[in-house]
């Protein structure tokens, strides 16, 4: 099995509203799966349908060779879920909760869990009802990541964690990923914890996915933006297909270029005569921007 | 106590629909009562028939109160004589939700971080419970009047009404600043709620027989406005002595507040184990952590008021060997036998309808986990969900079969007839899991109402305080499963409708529980 998680084509429905509306979704096994998506876009909509919280109404979901529906018990004693909202027991201690999940889970390494609880500086001694949002995913976190689990499905783990917690976060995950047989999904809206942990990722809108791949391959479907002083006139680059936006004035040019017409666009500038040249790749933010806001740069291919 | 104002109008808002239902439907039922007394009493013959009865049945003393004299007033107020401790259990309910409970889920964050005094929202919740008490009291006053009754008369049971509400939202104010958690404090304030029942009911049984234990009955706020005797001796003073509780309740409520952070309570959260017992590893050592308390909670309570049901036993021998005509008619009644297995019948049927609220609240910790969001833990882990749910449900099973058996045993033990009084509340238990199961089957079906179970116990006390009075057809006073059981300790035990009871309670359970296999576990 190369893919720990399959999904194409998935629909989920509440009422009338389409929650999830085709989407795919693959994981291959051993990497650290980045999983993307504005507010609503139906991220933890497709985790609880993998966990077989909910059933889907379309389309195809396989978890681990499994159907998370029908097999949910036995997968579940290969994964570990973390939720973006963690609350738990107010008469329960942190430990309690901590030694709980493992257990229900088939057991966790208590050396892991006593490494974890100290490296994440958390007081297991404390009740459910005292501790932060970041302390109660810390909990999560380490019960989670201390079970010997094939898979971990972490939503929005960071999302209440300091930024001291957030980079001991990152050493673990990057210390799982070294180990080489554990598999990440990792939803998050952090682009640096995306861009350091991440192998692949997918990125979904309304239900969607509209961009899987490595970080680079994503890049490339993005635009480079070019600015260039140049010491003779420019010409027929306002005319190159691929090339966006562009400002002409006093022998400065500034235009966005998309990845396949960069060639053709350089060679221009190059006929013109270039004085000097910045080239800027697309950020990770501008990535995301693309696909988050909707209209048609959302759209625009 | 700055944007009071907007608190309040605020809670009106969240509670448009609850807050005016209570208010109508409590404070139009003394009307109710009246209007089926005059149909059934055609003659003061038979309302006088009626009152003698009322008066010298320990088992009424003990839902309803002393019944002192025989007017169409005095009857209804009587009659009514358990809706206090209701109308104490809803604002109690309400103060709590618009206090601790939103202080819990962290809406109070975001409330006082704008222009809000620090006693604003303890202020709304109150303002908006006492106003709602009040409107109800005006409309038990009005529609007494209405009805015919003499005017002093209704304002009292209109201010008996009004008190009850206020003597209860002044516990739940002082309740919601002991705890952090809104469970502790609602905890809290029931049990001050069920204490006041049960000394109410011990001193008013034993006032009926030699009178030693009358005093227990001044410890109770209900006794306190039970005393008011409206349209008999309409006393002033005992709700004087309610009114100054609720005063003094709500200034020591607020006093509170100003001694703790928003957020904690005065009862601090101590450390805990760092590590899980052995025990917590299972659904079932998570279902034990949750309910023991409340499991520890009914069987205290429950002990109290089988010594106390068992205790006044003895006052109920003496009225019948004192009045021979009360016990032939009461004999009639009450079914066959003797007037204590009458009796025993009445407060088994009265506890079983009470630990019936302990199986759905038990059966409801379903759905609350499911709601906080504690399933969703669980579920992710190698844990099948009829696992889960079973571990509460044992809970609801066993939980009030020992409040039951602890009662029935004290109450025969303190009696002097262990057995049959034991096997009266024992008898009990199939109803109440039917009760339960109906619970079990809405967290399955429609979890969006599960809430609606309650009113199952709603609709069987109901059939209980208004069945003979409204004289419904036998197929309606069927719908409640305690009418099919056995009437012991003076019937014969029948196996049959327990059997039946027990299959029903199955299948609705079973029913429910496969369909809460089936469904989403919604975020």
């Amino acid at each position: 099995m190369t893919e720990a998680i399959d999904v194409e084509g998935l629909i989920k429905r509440f009422g009338k509203v389409t929650a999830l509306d085709g989407l795919d979704l693959k994981v291959r096994t051993g990497e650290v799966h980045g999983f993307l998506g504005p507010n609503g876009a139906g991220k933890t909509t497709t985790i609880r349908v993998l966990l077989g919280l909910m059933r889907h109404d379309g389309g195809s979901a396989r978890l681990l060779g499994g159907d998370p529906w029908a097999d949910a018990t036995n997968l579940h004693k290969r994964l570990a879920y973390v939720p973006g909202d963690v609350t738990f027991w107010p008469n329960l201690t942190g430990g309690e909760v901590i030694d709980l999940l493992g257990r229900l889970r088939g057991g966790l390494d208590p050396k892991r869990r006593d490494d974890l609880i100290e490296r994440f500086e958390l007081d297991p001694r404390k009740k459910g009802r005292t501790y932060s949002k970041g302390n109660r995913q810390k909990v999560a976190l380490i019960a989670a990541l201390a079970s010997d689990v094939e898979l971990l499905l972490l939503d929005e783990p960071t999302s209440g964690l300091d930024p001291l917690m957030e980079e001991v976060f990152r050493e673990v995950i990057l210390q799982e990923k070294r180990r080489g047989d554990r598999t990440v999904l990792l939803s998050s809206h952090i682009l640096a914890e995306v861009e350091a942990l991440c192998d692949r990722l997918t990125i979904i809108r309304d239900g969607r996915s509209v961009e899987s791949g490595t970080l680079d391959e994503l890049r490339h479907l993005t635009r480079t933006t070019i600015r260039a002083e140049l010491t003779g006139p420019v010409n027929g680059l306002a005319d190159l297909a691929g090339v966006h936006d562009l400002i002409s004035t006093d022998g400065r040019v500034t235009f966005d270029v998309d990845a396949e017409a960069l060639e053709p666009a350089l060679k221009s500038l190059v006929a013109a005569g270039v004085r000097s040249l910045v080239s800027q790749p697309p950020s990770l933010e501008e990535l995301f921007l693309r696909h988050y806001t909707r209209g048609e740069a959302g759209s625009a291919k | 106590m700055t944007g009071t104002g907007k608190l309040l109008r605020l809670i009106l808002r969240r509670d448009r629909v609850i807050l005016p239902l209570w208010v109508f439907l409590l404070g139009i039922l003394p009307q109710v009562y009246l209007s089926s007394f005059e149909k059934i009493f055609t003659t003061d013959a038979e309302r006088l028939d009626y009152a003698h009865l009322g008066a010298a049945n320990a088992g009424f003393v003990a839902l309803y109160g002393l019944l002192p004299g025989d007017s169409m007033g005095e009857l209804v107020v009587w009659r009514a004589g358990f809706v206090p401790v209701m109308i104490g259990l809803i604002t109690l309910l309400t103060v709590i939700r618009h206090t601790r409970a939103d202080e819990e889920a962290g809406r109070s964050d975001l409330i006082r971080a704008t222009v809000v005094g620090r006693w604003a929202q303890l202020a709304a919740a109150l303002l908006a419970t006492m106003l709602g008490s009040l409107v109800m009291g005006l409309i038990v006053t009005a529609s007494m009047i209405g009805g015919g009754q003499p005017a002093g008369g209704s304002v009292a049971f209109g201010v008996l009404f009004t008190l009850s509400g206020w003597i209860f939202a002044g516990v739940a104010a002082i309740a919601a600043q002991l705890t952090s958690s809104a469970r502790g404090a609602r905890m809290i304030a029931v049990l001050v709620l069920g204490a006041a029942y049960v000394l109410r009911l011990g001193g008013d049984i034993s006032a009926q027989g030699d009178g030693r234990l009358e005093w227990l009955s001044w410890l109770s706020p209900i006794g306190w406005v039970q005393r008011i005797f409206p349209y008999g001796a309409n006393d002033w003073w005992p709700a004087v002595l309610g009114l100054l509780f609720t005063v003094a309740s709500l200034g020591v409520a607020g006093y509170l507040l100003t001694r703790r952070d928003l957020g904690a309570g005065l009862l601090a959260s101590r450390l805990g184990p760092a590590h899980a017992g052995p025990g917590l590893s299972s659904p079932f050592g998570l279902a034990w952590r949750l309910h023991r308390g409340l499991l520890l909670g009914w069987t205290g309570g429950f002990a109290a008021l089988g010594l106390v049901f068992g205790g006044v036993g003895g006052s109920v021998v003496q009225i019948a060997e004192s009045s021979s005509g009360v016990a032939d008619t009461f004999a009639k009644i009450g079914g066959a036998g003797s007037i204590t297995d009458a009796y025993f019948t009445s407060t088994a049927g009265i506890c079983g309808l009470i630990i019936a609220l302990y199986a759905i609240q038990a059966c409801l910790r379903i759905r609350d986990e499911e709601q906080s969001g504690h399933a969703e833990l669980i579920l992710g882990t190698a844990v099948r969900r009829t696992a889960w749910a079973g571990g509460h449900l044992f809970f609801a099973l066993l939980g009030p079969a020992v409040a039951m058996a602890v009662e029935g045993a004290l109450a025969g033990a303190t009696f002097g007839d262990f057995g049959p009084v034991l096997g009266a509340s024992l008898a009990q238990l199939p109803a109440v899991w039917v009760l339960g199961s109906v619970a079990v089957l809405l967290i399955g079906v429609l979890p969006r109402f599960a809430g609606v179970a309650w009113g199952a116990v709603a609709v069987c006390l109901l059939l209980l305080l208004f069945g003979e009075l409204v004289e419904f057809p036998q197929w309606v006073m069927d719908v409640s499963p305690f009418t099919h059981v056995p009437q012991l300790p003076g019937a014969d035990f029948t196996v049959v409708p327990e059997m039946v009871l027990v299959l029903i309670a199955a299948a609705v359970g079973g029913a429910g529980l496969t369909a809460l296999r089936r469904r989403d576990i919604p975020a």
